[in-house]
This record gives C-alpha cells, sequence and structure tokens, in this order.
C-alpha cells in the first residue's frame, strides 16, 4: 500500500508538535468520550429498566376498568369466571383487588399510601414477597378480618426499627393488626410497591372503601392474572379480552369498557424509548464530533499555511500533487485516530467512574459496536475535514511557496 | 536514474531557447526575463551572476521546471520538457534536477538521514535501500558521521552540505544551487565552494547563481545576466580542473573565449 508509507510521515509531523497535536485532538477525544459515555448511560439505563421490568414479572396480565377504579364494570363476577381452572386453564391464578388511598397511623406516626384489598393468592399473581411474618390467609380473607400486610417503606415509617409484627395500626378509625411485612421492591418509585398496604379484599370494598356494585356485584380496581406455563401471554391475554366482552355484553361496535395492560408491552415501549434516547444522544455526540472536526480543519489549514516553505521544498524534490495530498490527508487521518483511541479510553475511565459512583444506579455498558462506530466517525471526520487544507495544500504554487518565510 | 538514458549523448543537458518571463501585475507587465537562450552540457560548472532583481531566479526556477516560461523553449537531454504536465515535471525534478537554496530549506527536527531520504521517498524508494543511499550521499559531502543530528545540532555550513546531500542522493544530471552561500561566513563559504570543486571533479554539471564574484570566480563559465537578459558569458580566467571524457569542450577551451551565443531578444 502506497499510502501507508504515508502514515510514519505523518506521525513523525505531529510527534514533532506534541502540545498542538494534543490540543487539536481534545475535540475528537471529547467528542468521541461524549458519544460512547451518552451512549453507555442509554444503554445501560435501558438494561436496568428493562431488568427492573423483567422483575414485575412478564407473564403476568392486569385487567382494569376503563376510567380508573371506581364506578368501573369491572367486578367479582368477572373475576371469579376467569378464575375458573376448567374454562380457563390458561391462567394459573386470578385475584381481584380493590384500592383506594388511606392514611395509616400508629401512635404519633402517621403515612399516606395506597391499601390495596387482595385475595390470599395474590402473591401467585404478583411479585410481592414477604421479608417478615407471613401474607394475609384465606380465613382472613373469608371473615374480612382486620389485618394487614405492610409495604416495606410504610412499615419503616410507621414503626422506624421497632418489629410491626403483631403490632397495631389505625386506617380511616379502624384497628388491623400487622402480620406481615413485604421485601423492597427494589425497583425505582415508578414500579415501586413498598408504600402499599394489603388488607382482605372485602374489608376494602366494603369497610374502607364502600366499593359500588355493578349488575348486583361488587366492583373490583383491578384483576391480576398470571398466566399458567406452557401458555402465550398475547393469546392469553387475547383470552381475557373476548371472555370479558361476552360478559359484559358487549357489542360489535363497542369500545373495551376495560384494559389489559401486561409486562411485555411495557418492555416493548422500554426499547423503544431507550433506542430514540441513544439516537437522541449519540446524535448530540455526533454534533461534538463535528465541532472537533472543524477543530482538526482549523489547525490543519494553520499547519499548511505554516509548512508552506516545506510544501514548496517537498514540490522541489518531486513530490506529486497526490502526495502532498495525501500527506496532509493522513496527519489529519492520524490525528483524528490517535483522538479517537484516547477517547475511547476516556469514555471507559468516565463510565468506571460513573458505575462507581454511589447513588448511581446506571451501570453504564460501552458495547464494541459504538466504538467501532465512534472510530468510524471519527475517520470520516477526519477525511471530510481534512479534505479542504489538503487541497488548499496541493493548490501552492512551488515557487512562491519555497519563498514564502 | 541511469544518466543519459535513451537520450542523445550529446545533447546538451540543459537546452533553453528564447524564454521569457512576464509577471502581470494589475496594468504592469513585469518582463523578468527577455528572451533567453543558453545551452549547458555534461560536466559544466556554470555561475549565473547578476545584480538584484536582474532575473537570476526567475531563470534558476525555469531550469528546475518549478516555473513555466512565458514563451521560448526548454529541453533537458534534448527532451522538450517546458510544456509536460504538473505530474511529469515532478518527476523530472525528482529524477533529473537537485536543488540547493539559500536557507538550506531543511525540515525542522528531522534527522540528517531522513531529509536526504526525503527525494528517494518521492521515487518510491524507502527501507533499507533509501537508508543506504542517503548515508552514501551524506558521505559523500562529508556528514558521514552526522546522519542522526538534527538542523538544530548542525551549524549552517553542515546544515547546507545536508541539503547538497538531499539534492545529489537521486544522482541527477544537474544541481541547481541559488545563492548557496548567500547564508553563510567566508569561511564556511570557502569549505561549500570546495565541496562543489569536488563533485564537479566527479563529473557532476553544476549551476551556481550568485551575485558574488568571489563565488562566481569557482565556476569554469560564468553567464552574467542583467534586466532579464544574458549579457555576458565567459569561461573563468582559471578553469576548474579537467574533467571527463563526456565534458566535451569546456575546460580545455582557452581562457575568456567570447561565450557560446547570448541572444538577446
Ligand atoms: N512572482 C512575481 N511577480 C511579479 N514580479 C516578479 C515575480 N517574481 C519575480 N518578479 C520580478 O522579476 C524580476 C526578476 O526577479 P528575480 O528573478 O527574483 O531576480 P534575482 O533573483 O536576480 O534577484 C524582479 O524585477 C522581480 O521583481
Ligand atoms: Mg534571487
Amino acid at each position: 500500500m502506497r499510502m501507508l508509507r504515508y502514515f510514519p510521515l505523518a506521525l513523525g509531523n505531529i510527534n514533532v508538535n506534541k502540545t498542538r497535536s494534543l490540543l487539536t485532538m481534545l475535540g475528537i477525544i471529547i467528542g468521541v468520550a461524549a458519544v460512547l459515555t451518552t451512549l453507555g448511560i442509554a444503554s445501560g439505563a435501558a438494561s436496568s429498566i428493562t431488568s427492573e421490568i423483567e422483575a414485575q414479572g412478564t407473564n403476568l396480565l392486569e385487567v382494569s376498568p376503563t376510567g380508573g377504579g371506581q364506578g368501573g364494570t369491572l367486578t367479582m363476577a368477572d373475576a371469579r369466571i376467569l378464575g375458573d381452572r376448567d374454562d380457563f386453564p390458561q391462567f394459573a391464578g386470578v385475584a381481584p383487588t380493590y384500592s383506594g388511598n388511606a392514611t395509616l397511623v400508629r401512635g404519633a406516626n402517621d403515612a399516606g399510601g395506597q391499601v390495596r384489598g387482595v385475595t390470599a393468592d395474590f402473591p401467585s399473581v404478583s411479585t410481592v414477597e414477604i421479608a417478615d411474618g407471613r401474607f394475609l390467609n384465606a380465613v382472613e380473607e373469608t371473615n374480612s378480618a382486620r389485618v394487614v400486610v405492610l409495604g416495606h417503606d410504610l412499615a419503616g415509617d410507621l414503626f422506624g426499627s421497632e418489629n410491626p409484627i403483631g403490632q397495631e395500626v389505625r386506617i380511616a378509625g379502624d384497628l388491623f393488626t400487622v402480620v406481615g411485612v413485604l421485601e423492597a421492591s427494589g425497583g425505582s418509585a415508578f414500579f415501586s410497591d413498598d408504600t402499599t398496604a394489603y388488607v382482605p379484599l372485602g374489608v376494602a370494598q366494603t369497610r374502607l372503601f364502600a366499593a359500588p356494585r355493578y349488575r348486583g356485584e361488587l366492583t373490583v380496581s383491578s384483576i391480576s392474572i398470571k398466566v399458567a406455563d406452557g401458555y402465550a401471554l398475547e393469546q392469553a391475554e387475547q383470552d381475557v379480552e373476548v371472555a370479558l366482552r361476552l360478559l359484559h355484553g358487549l357489542g360489535l361496535d363497542d369500545d373495551n369498557d376495560f384494559s389489559i395492560f401486561n409486562q411485555a408491552s411495557l418492555l416493548d415501549l422500554a426499547g423503544s424509548v431507550s433506542t430514540t434516547l441513544s439516537a437522541l444522544l449519540g446524535g448530540i455526540g455526533a454534533i461534538s464530533l463535528i465541532v472537533g472536526g472543524i477543530g482538526i480543519m482549523n489547525i490543519m489549514l494553520v499547519t499548511v499555511t505554516e509548512r508552506t516553505n516545506e510544501i514548496g521544498l517537498r514540490r522541489a524534490l518531486g513530490a506529486h500533487d497526490r502526495d502532498i495530498l495525501v500527506q496532509f490527508l493522513a496527519e489529519a487521518l492520524v490525528l483524528c485516530i490517535i483522538g479517537g483511541l484516547l477517547g475511547i479510553g476516556l469514555s471507559y475511565g468516565v463510565a468506571a467512574l460513573l458505575t462507581a459512583l454511589p447513588g448511581f444506579s446506571i451501570a453504564v455498558t460501552i458495547d464494541a459496536a459504538s466504538v467501532v462506530m465512534a472510530l468510524g466517525v471519527a475517520s470520516a471526520a477526519a477525511i471530510i475535514f481534512g479534505l479542504y487544507p489538503a487541497i488548499r495544500a496541493t493548490r501552492l504554487d512551488p515557487v512562491e511557496a519555497l519563498r514564502y518565510e | 536514474m541511469e544518466s543519459n538514458n535513451g537520450q542523445n549523448g550529446d545533447a546538451p543537458v540543459i537546452a533553453i531557447d528564447g524564454v521569457t518571463k512576464t509577471y502581470q501585475m494589475g496594468e504592469v507587465a513585469v518582463h523578468a526575463l527577455r528572451g533567453v537562450s543558453l545551452d549547458i552540457h555534461s560536466g559544466e560548472y556554470v555561475a549565473i551572476i547578476g545584480a538584484s532583481g536582474s532575473g537570476k531566479s526567475t531563470l534558476m526556477n525555469i531550469i528546475g521546471l518549478l516555473d513555466r516560461p512565458t514563451s521560448g523553449t526548454y529541453a533537458i537531454r534534448g527532451q522538450e520538457v517546458g510544456q509536460l504536465g504538473k505530474s511529469e515535471q515532478a518527476d523530472i525534478r525528482n529524477r533529473e534536477i537537485g536543488f540547493v537554496f539559500q536557507r538550506f530549506n531543511l525540515l525542522p527536527r528531522t534527522s540528517a538521514q531522513a531529509q536526504v531520504e526525503l527525494p528517494l521517498f518521492y521515487a518510491g524508494i524507502t527501507g533499507t535501500k533509501a537508508r543506504r543511499r542517503a548515508v552514501d550521499a551524506l558521505t559523500r559531502v562529508g556528514l558521514g558521521e552526522r546522519i542522526d543530528h538534527r538542523p538544530d545540532q548542525l551549524s549552517g555550513g553542515q546544515q547546507q552540505r545536508v541539503a547538497i546531500a538531499r539534492a545529489l542522493v537521486t544522482q541527477p544530471s544537474l544541481l541547481l544551487a541559488d545563492e548557496p552561500t548567500g547564508a553563510l561566513d567566508s569561511k564556511t563559504t570557502a569549505e561549500i565552494l570546495d565541496l562543489f570543486d569536488e563533485l564537479h571533479a566527479q563529473g557532476l554539471t553544476l549551476v551556481v547563481v550568485t551575485h558574488e564574484h568571489s563565488v562566481a570566480e569557482r565556476a569554469g563559465r560564468v553567464i552574467t545576466v542583467s534586466d532579464g537578459a544574458i549579457v555576458g558569458d565567459a569561461l573563468a580566467a582559471q578553469p576548474t580542473p579537467a574533467v571527463t571524457a563526456t565534458n566535451g569542450f569546456g575546460s580545455v577551451l582557452p581562457t575568456l573565449s567570447p561565450a557560446r551565443t547570448a541572444v538577446a531578444q
């Protein structure tokens, strides 16, 4: 490769003026580091959101009435029918819930939270896990007993470091005995169940929130469904939809009076959000690369002017247009590649630093593809922005150039 | 880079006929050369002397194919070169002509050896072959011990020797020097001129542009330029040592013979 002969030459020329070369490269270094770090943060954020969503279970469906909790058309009857294992073997668990907001009081402490009436088998259709004590049992469910299971944060707010099990809290004037405390859900505030209190469904529907009836049946604010192993989530979701439309007597032209939410669709959403985010951040980074490229062009123009005499000499010694052009392009390219490599190094450093930072929950992950892309863009910038100064160099008249001081 | 390859061996190295050079400065035309005809034969040592602004450098640049004449013809070894394309002219500069400048024109912070390898780089010669030839050329100018030195580690005279080695390394037909001693003190000037004598004795064809008589009189032939025209062309009183069979006449001609015609049109 004839081209390759110019690279040692270019390295030599860059070496001659180290400080300036470094300053010139700075734009590319920062540009590449910015692109890689922002892409790394975006992909780290995406994977942490994904794992958070996955922790919520991807085989779970949640049906809720259109227009929110109260006054909906979703009832205990719907839950009963969907929960029939003979008719619907594809559902491993079906649990109606009824939620409202209430203040929990314990002595001088109080905490606002969501109070959710649930059945004893609720844990099997959700991701809640007991840290201490136990969940509500079937007897308590049937008897509408005044017992409560506290979310992790709620327990902390009300009881501090005390053990809450067996103690009493007041909800809407009634005393409830704490039978269990949940594990922290570990997620961000986004998906947190940590400030929810769980009471028997009947208590929430009648005693606490006076749930309205629809066609003689108590309404519910959601039905949580776990899809049995071996059944596809999408199919199960369709089955729910068909069944509920039938049960609610909806005609062909009627819209659903309920909505079905599944975690998998949230995953898709998160995926598309992170793609958009990457494109946006990558675009901003690319702009900084362009600025870096302009910096290179600027310095290359200065270099060409400063070395006018040298260009004249090279002409006298027999350099062709091509030789002059390639020499300066190679210099710009070497500057960009060295700058790019330093930028990659810097981005790994910043990634490690950010990831190690306490309170920064995202693991910044720089993947090989973006490294290759960044180097490619830096090289392209070198050629694009190095071309003009290099062409200027070839245009110099040898006699004028030799006379230049 | 064989000399005389395929060309007529008797043809002059340089044959210039009726060359003019006019610079257009807005309304005013500056006639830097007003019709110069000149033959230089192989093995000659020619000095071109004249006052500042007389057109010496313009003539040099045309001989060196760095500039094109406004009119007239120019042949090297019988081959017409004045109308060749940029790229062919670059090749001829590389192969046939070695340049030496007043200000040495060395690359900063570059070793003597790398400087001398530069013309070989453009000839496509690299690696050990280039290194060997560069070292040979540096040895020839007496710098065999200083091949790793950079310009700032060399005296003015030594720097000019590096430049001369660089001019010689492609074994050109002709060495062109424009005021080569203009930036040197008298002692160093003498050393460089001694080196020219030596190279001339080895058969090299030299053209040295100067405004100093002391420099010009070292040459076997002195061409005087004034206001863009040749006004004198004479063999020197003390011709330099007789040379080589290739030198057809020059040194064996009697002293102070009139010039081979210098036509001013
Ligand atoms: N590029 C140019 N543009 C206009 N005039 C020029 C240019 N180069 C040389 N000249 C003019 O041509 C004349 C000869 O210049 P030059 O060959 O440099 O003289 P010398 O080398 O003998 O001092 C001078 O009058 C100079 O001003
Ligand atoms: Mg001059």
